[in-house]
């Protein structure tokens, strides 16, 4: 807290230092010219005509959406199906693949520094890239169908359950990983007594969650051929 | 039977926590391990497992060189050493038989244990071990839904399924209440005659290092500085072992165990090792 | 024969002693156990079976999946560095400028919808706003923008900012109810009004957090911004769409590098960001 003697002698309190307050000012004006300049280059790059006539576009698409037409719902069934299946079958495969990828991942597990950093290096790329992109891909590999969204899913998921789960690992008590290690159990063991019991209820509730975003996730993947819901 | 020489450890960040422990410690002997906090009592008996490694020294348990082991060979020494720990360290999410069970871990496969496939003669010995330490009917309850007493217990019961020929106890009381203080450390006490174990028993609580150990080893600062019976431990004693205080008008410093609760080891060295095992 | 729990004790611990122990199932109830798990195998009989593999489409893909795996190691960040550097920049700023937008957008429907500070009907609309931008897919908003706006960074940016609205407003609110109510009182007990109170015992509690989750929400948003370019809302997602329709998977790995190094970027960067305004 800066107190400084004003020219009466009388002592005067402020927030900040001089110093500190400019630093604050240059901190906010470069901010504010980064986002004026990337406005600038997002507005040179659209074609203002079309955005004028938003309103009209807009209640043109919701007049052609309103009512809803029932009478198609009898035929959404099979892709609801198929939407349920990318979502569930891609989840477990998802997770079965990031379970062990999370143990080498987690500090406290992992067997090798080495191999951690090449966890990582798994969780990170599969969590850069979202699973549209990834089915994208295996559209053009496998072929368009349900396959292709399962195990773009699955890529996917790898990275948020990992992630998670790595960081659920590393949180647990050490002592009772340490009271199995000293019984003379294999590292295995170790992990199946010491570690595994630990982090099973978050495992579950991670893998829950996953399964939710990946119900939602998969509705979109039929816009790039992987199964339907979308493109009908 | 076990025969610390040289012993020293120095951690990473540079602090030593042991220097130079020469001790020798005869089959059936049980032995209390006293000292301030931070005076490295975790440590040495950590080394002698190697959950911690020492950095120089060597640990021979009846013959057998430990500090050079790996792999197979440690985890064959280490069924050999029971421990027990403060805080119980039980699985809290594992039931009580299969805590007891894991203490079998040194002998059974990995798909075996996976599988809760243990020999009928562990599950008769675990069962018996149980009822020894009066807790047979808890057999299908949580860890963590036990008392205090109740799940160092359990501990206590764990160690001996290994069949160890020497027990490692670490401060088993400095959770527990006054009684249940007593009535843990009698247990082992009763145990280690029974079976003609060897114990290190790692304790704040002087007075009951003095009421139930057959000798007192005095550390400070990764030291000894005291090694006799209990009879031979006098106030000046315990000044060089802890620092200046009246000894004489204190009754007895049993509250110790209360201020002095919190481990001074560094946790995640520890931790690590643990859990990689043999490296 | 049905047991009562305590013979069932009893008949375990007498188990026990004859050398038989088996951990206690995790449903007790036998019938249940059996319906569950026939309810799960013919589940996964239905779901294999639905999904149709045109094995013959895979094998001639195969060759053109180990061809894509291959470009990794050789990704060709040159020939189509023109495209990749005007898809990276309309990226980039979409980010920024969504970001600060729907930042300064979401902080005012934050406080509205967090209930220990906002007036029960403002609580109401605020939550309404929550939802709404919470129930749909990015790329479903941004088809929507797409239409209204046309194709380009502006419908990306607008979706982008939209989609941040509900995501800060629902954590910050989430906060904001969570935060310690003694210091609201005290500072409340001195006579502040409503936006001192705000500004004095509010503020100081959420701001790290505010700036946390702003910092994660930036790499969301750059990692969306990747996606709603497939469906015409610009970006660097429009470059790697075209890339691989025309099967360049040099230029795809190059551009799936990029993302992934940004993303990288910016986790180091939002940790350091973290620890510093703590």
């Amino acid at each position: 807290m800066p107190v400084s003697t004003s020219p009466q002698g009388q002592p005067q309190w402020r927030l900040r230092t001089t110093k500190a307050q400019w630093l604050g000012y240059l901190a906010w004006l470069a901010g504010i010219s980064l986002f004026l300049l990337c406005w600038k280059v997002i507005s040179d790059n659209t074609m203002w005509v079309f955005v004028e006539d938003a309103g009209r576009q807009g209640t043109d698409l919701i007049s052609r959406m309103l009512p809803p037409e029932w009478t198609y719902a009898h035929q959404l069934w099979l892709p609801m199906w198929d939407t349920l299946n990318i979502a569930t079958l891609g989840t477990a495969l998802g997770i079965m693949m990031a379970f062990p990828v999370a143990f080498l991942a987690a500090r406290n597990t992992t067997p090798h520094p080495l191999i951690r950093s090449l966890a990582l290096t798994i969780i990170v790329s599969s969590r850069s890239i979202n699973s549209l992109i990834w089915a994208m891909l295996l559209v053009t590999i496998l072929g368009p169908g349900v396959l292709a969204g399962i195990i773009a899913i699955a890529l996917r998921s790898i990275g948020f359950v990992g992630k998670l789960l790595y960081e659920a690992i590393e949180e647990i008590h050490p002592t009772p990983v340490e009271a199995i290690a000293a019984t003379g159990a294999s590292r295995m063991q170790v992990m199946s007594y010491g570690v595994l019991p630990q982090v099973l209820p978050a495992f579950a509730g991670i893998s829950v969650y996953r399964w939710d975003i990946n119900i939602r996730e998969s509705t979109v993947l039929g816009l790039v051929g992987a199964g339907v819901l979308v493109c009908s | 039977m076990l025969k610390l020489s040289g012993l020293g450890k120095r951690y990473p960040t540079g602090d030593r926590a042991l220097t130079n422990i020469e001790l020798t410690l005869p089959k059936g002997q049980v032995m209390a391990l006293i000292g301030p906090s931070g005076a490295g009592k975790s440590t040495l008996i950590r080394c002698v497992n190697r959950l911690v490694e020492p950095t120089e020294g060597s640990v021979t348990l009846e013959g057998v060189e430990l500090t050079r082991l790996s792999g197979q060979k440690l985890r064959q020494a280490r069924r050999s050493m029971g421990m027990i720990f403060q805080e119980y360290a039980l699985v809290d999410r594992l039931t009580v038989m299969e805590n007891v069970l894991s203490g079998q871990l040194g002998y059974v496969g990995f798909w075996r244990s996976f599988l809760r496939r243990y020999p009928q003669s562990a599950v008769v010995e675990a069962f018996r071990l149980l009822e020894r330490v009066g807790l047979p009917h808890a057999l299908d309850k949580r860890a963590d839904a036990l008392s205090g007493g109740q799940r160092q217990r359990v501990g206590i019961a764990r160690a001996l399924l290994q069949s160890p020929k020497l027990l490692l106890v670490d401060e088993p009381t400095a959770s527990l209440d006054p009684k249940t203080s007593r009535q843990i450390m009698r247990l082992i006490r009763e145990l280690c005659a029974e079976r003609e174990l060897a114990a290190i028993i790692n304790i704040h609580d002087v007075a009951l290092a003095q009421q139930f150990a057959d000798r007192i080893v005095g550390l400070r600062a990764g030291e000894i500085v005291f090694d006799g019976p209990p009879g031979e431990l006098t106030s000046d004693i315990l000044t060089t072992i802890y620092g200046e205080e009246d000894w004489d008008t204190t009754p007895e410093p049993e509250d110790n165990s209360v201020d002095e609760r919190d481990d001074p080891t560094p946790p995640t060295p520890m931790a690590r090792v643990a859990a990689g095992g043999a490296r | 024969m049905k047991l009562t729990e305590e013979a069932l004790s009893e008949q375990r611990q007498q188990d026990a002693l004859a050398g038989r122990w088996r951990r206690l199932p995790l449903i007790q109830s036998p019938l249940l156990r059996l319906t569950l798990l026939v309810g799960l195998v013919t589940y996964l009989i239905l779901a294999l079976s639905s999904v149709e593999v045109n094995w013959a489409r895979v094998a001639e893909g195969a060759g053109r999946g180990l061809e894509f795996l291959a470009a990794f190691t050789r990704p060709d960040f040159i020939s189509r560095w023109d495209d990749i550097w005007a898809g990276l920049l309309e990226s980039l700023t979409m980010t920024v400028t969504s970001t600060v937008i729907g930042v300064a957008l979401a902080v005012p429907v934050g406080l509205g919808a967090a209930r220990n500070i906002a007036p029960m009907p403002v609580y109401w609309v605020c939550r309404g706003i929550i939802a709404v931008s919470r129930t749909f897919q990015e790329v479903i908003i941004a088809i929507l923008f797409v239409v209204m706006f046309g194709f380009g960074p502006f419908a990306g940016m607008i979706t982008l900012a939209f989609a941040t609205i509900g995501f800060m407003a629902k954590l910050l609110a989430e906060d904001i109810e969570d935060l310690d109510e003694r210091q609201v009182e005290a500072v409340r007990a001195t006579g502040a009004g409503w936006w001192q109170t705000l500004n004095h015992a509010v503020q100081p509690q959420v701001m790290p957090r505010l700036i946390g989750l702003s910092m994660y929400r930036l790499d969301i948003n750059f990692r969306e911004s990747a996606v709603i370019g497939i469906v015409g809302a610009g970006g660097i997602g429009a470059t790697l769409n075209t890339s691989i329709n025309r099967y360049e998977y040099d230029t795809s790995a190059a551009v799936l590098l990029i993302i992934i190094a940004i993303v990288l970027l910016s986790e180091y960067s939002s940790s350091f960001v973290r620890r510093w305004t703590q």
